[in-house]
């Protein structure tokens, strides 16, 4: 840990989106807020690459990837994340905007992972009644560390703005940081394929984040502001009943809230939260309920 | 068929929608890329809204921007009960006028404290709740009157008026912006009226009354 951050290193030392390129590029400069730290980010003319001056004075390293603009408060000890879906020329790569929510990211990351919201909150897309049953899915640890849930099957009337009826949608979800989420969701035209939802989560505060999204979906009769206003929709969706839930940070003692089958996924993200020692944004083990 | 110039998100879009919806009027949405990209601001936009503001309908060629006037243009042309803007009587339109600028007010004050918190705009956040308890509590306590009197509704009338579907989507939204409507509970008597009004439909952040407590 860092000196003085009070921040733990697999946060303080990763890469965290900040800003969207586009719109760094239309202000110029924009400030806010990571880990509790304020920052801000400006873009020279003759360059791409921002620069980020930190409250303290400093500055922090920075990188653009994926039309999100990156910083590492510390010293960065791993990649950005790598997303191969993006490469393909066949898809819409789509920044779908930035919300400010008012919550820890942790829960934002654990609501993206929950599947039996679907039919209730996103009734008549992502689900609908009496088709609320969540199947038994599996769910393992990832090889380089996070989560991945499999074999996970839902009912959804308008999967994607390209759907044109209900059918059981494949998903599967990975936790590849504590506060980044991936989703590839079966296309509903080549079943074969997936489209991909990636939440890179800013954690601002303990308990308020940005959303950042990052969608690669598969061109098929789709455009671009299609797919945007789609995925904008639903994080809308999405939001009143992310800042409803208290308490705001996410409790990693599972006692604290208690779990369904439904939960596995949930569950096991929270166990690993606790195993690596993340405390930022959460309700630790070790302070109780 | 009428066009809606349309951003999900934007409450001001959704109460024209609300209102088509409950009418019964077919409308075709065309969708703006209002976040992140500021569509509502490009030539092609300012051409048909020179104040670059959404919504704006195109019916049959004839434009209109500012959802309180778009209210009142439906609601003359589309509402054969006369129930929702009642043309011949002086005193509700008065009082339609005035809850139609509170609306405006509710929008510069609560949409804008939404507006910061969830799509970073600069706004002096402080100014704009304290702006929107203000209007609240007024609301609050307008409402509270009327139901002595057993009036549901803005205006005093048994039927709701175009004021009620006006202020109703910022009210609701509010919390996105840090304004609770804990103190308020006459305001949400209210949005529940509003929400059990047939063919109210739900955007994100809204949700519809609940099926068990409308039995």
């Amino acid at each position: 840990m860092p000196e003085g951050s009070g921040v733990e290193s697999a946060l303080w030392d990763d890469w965290h989106v900040v800003a969207e390129i586009a719109e760094l590029t239309r202000l110029g400069r924009i400030a806010t807020q990571l880990l509790g730290f304020s920052l801000v980010v400006e873009l020279d003319n003759r360059s791409v690459i921002p620069s980020v001056d930190l409250e303290s004075g400093g500055v922090a390293p920075a990188k653009v990837k994926y039309g999100y603009v990156w910083v590492c408060l510390g010293t960065p000890n791993r990649d950005i994340v790598d997303f191969p879906e993006c490469a393909d020329r066949d898809r819409w790569i789509v920044n779908a905007g930035s919300f400010g929510v008012a919550v820890s990211g942790l829960r934002a990351v654990e609501n993206f992972l929950d599947m039996s919201h679907l039919a209730f909150v996103h009734a008549g897309y992502l689900g609908e009644e009496p088709h609320t049953e969540v199947p038994k899915y599996k769910v393992a640890t990832l090889p380089d560390g996070g989560i991945v849930a499999t074999d996970c099957k839902f009912y959804q009337p308008l999967a994607s703005p390209v759907a044109t009826e209900g059918f059981d949608v494949d998903y599967v979800y990975r936790i590849v940081r504590p506060y980044t989420i991936m989703l590839h969701k079966a296309n509903p035209i080549d079943p074969s394929r997936s489209d991909m939802i990636a939440l890179f989560v800013q954690p601002v505060s303990e308990e308020r984040c940005v959303v950042h999204m990052l969608l690669a979906y598969l061109k098929d009769e789709l455009t671009e502001a299609a797919v945007r206003q789609f995925a904008q929709m639903i994080f809308n969706q999405d939001k009143p009943i992310l800042e409803n839930q208290l308490p705001k940070r996410l409790p990693l003692n599972p006692r604290a809230e208690v779990p369904i089958r439904a939960d596995a996924a949930s569950a096991a993200y929270r166990r690993w939260l606790h195993e690596g020692d993340i405390r930022y944004g959460a309700i630790p083990h070790d302070l109780g309920v | 068929m009428i066009k809606l110039y349309d951003f999900e998100l934007s409450g001001n879009c959704y109460k024209l929608r609300l209102l088509m919806g409950i009418l019964g009027v077919p409308f075709e949405r065309i969708a703006i890329d209002f976040y992140p990209g500021r569509e509502h601001k490009s030539p092609w936009f300012l051409k048909i809204n020179p104040l670059g503001q959404l919504p704006v309908i195109d019916d049959h060629g004839f434009i209109l921007r500012d959802a309180q006037a778009i209210l009142v243009y439906l609601a003359c042309a589309y509402d054969p009960s006369g129930l929702w803007y009642p043309r011949d009587d002086a005193r509700m339109l008065g009082r339609i006028a005035m809850w139609l600028g509170c609306a405006d007010s509710i929008t510069a004050t609560a949409s804008a404290a939404r507006l910061h918190d969830s799509l970073f705009y600069d706004f002096d956040i402080d100014k704009c709740r304290a702006g929107a308890h203000a209007l609240f509590r007024v609301l609050d306590e307008h409402l509270w009157f009327a139901e002595q009197e057993g009036n549901d509704w803005l205006c005093s009338s048994k039927h709701p008026t175009i004021a009620d579907i006006a202020c109703f989507p910022y009210v609701m939204l509010s919390e996105e912006g840090g304004v609770s409507r804990l103190p308020y509970p006459a305001v949400r008597r209210w949005t529940d009226r509003v929400k059990r009004i047939p063919g109210f439909m739900v955007m994100p952040g809204i949700f519809g009354a609940s099926p068990a407590a409308s039995e």
